[in-house]
């Protein structure tokens, strides 16, 4: 799982039967002070995030899990909205 | 699996319901001679690690999802399953 920021949306109308109705956001990765880290990814969202928040998000396999259908072809689903940057802590 | 420092955490109020009660630490990859990497990951806590301890994450989201929430088929990847105590290298072995 990584922090990342929500930067954009992606609109694909042509897409797998079972992304319909999914968000699709443009997630850029960040590390531990909440800079750039790698380049961005396009996620499906599993969590209600929108442009500009705090997420993190899991890759793999596992990131089809929380849709109904297993067979969801995603590798990288945003789970968790971060409440602020300040709940971020570290030291 | 990887070799981590535990930095801190992470709060959010609106995520998937199965990390409810979960702790997500904010870790960054280290080397085996204990400096950071840079790299900067987010993993479930199964072990009740705590900030500054050396740990190991697995990242494979069937171990990460039984140790961290004791059932399998959940949203998560990585997690937390052992703090490190020591490492011990052979000299100039790399």
């Amino acid at each position: 799982m990584q922090l990342a920021r929500v930067i954009g949306t992606v609109v694909a109308t042509v897409k797998n039967d079972s992304l319909k109705n999914r968000k699709l956001l443009v997630v850029q990765s960040l590390n531990k002070d909440l800079a750039p880290q790698g380049k961005p990814l396009v996620a499906v969202d599993a969590a209600g995030a929108g442009v500009g928040e705090l997420v993190f998000w899991c890759r793999g396999k596992e990131a089809s899990f929380p849709f109904k259908r297993e067979d969801t072809p995603t590798d990288c689903t945003i789970v968790g909205i971060v409440d602020s940057d300040a709940h971020v802590s570290r030291q | 699996m990887i070799l981590a420092k535990v930095l801190g955490n992470v709060v959010a109020t609106q995520k998937n319901h199965r990390y409810e009660n979960a702790r997500v630490m904010l870790c960054e990859s280290i080397n085996p001679e204990g400096e950071g990497t840079g790299n900067t990951v987010l993993a479930l806590d199964a072990v009740d690690a705590g900030v500054g301890d050396t740990v190991l994450i697995v990242q494979e989201g069937w171990s990460a999802s039984t140790t961290a929430t004791g059932k399998a088929g959940a949203a998560i990847d990585s997690a937390i399953i052992g703090v490190v105590d020591r490492i011990d290298l052979l000299k100039d072995a790399t």
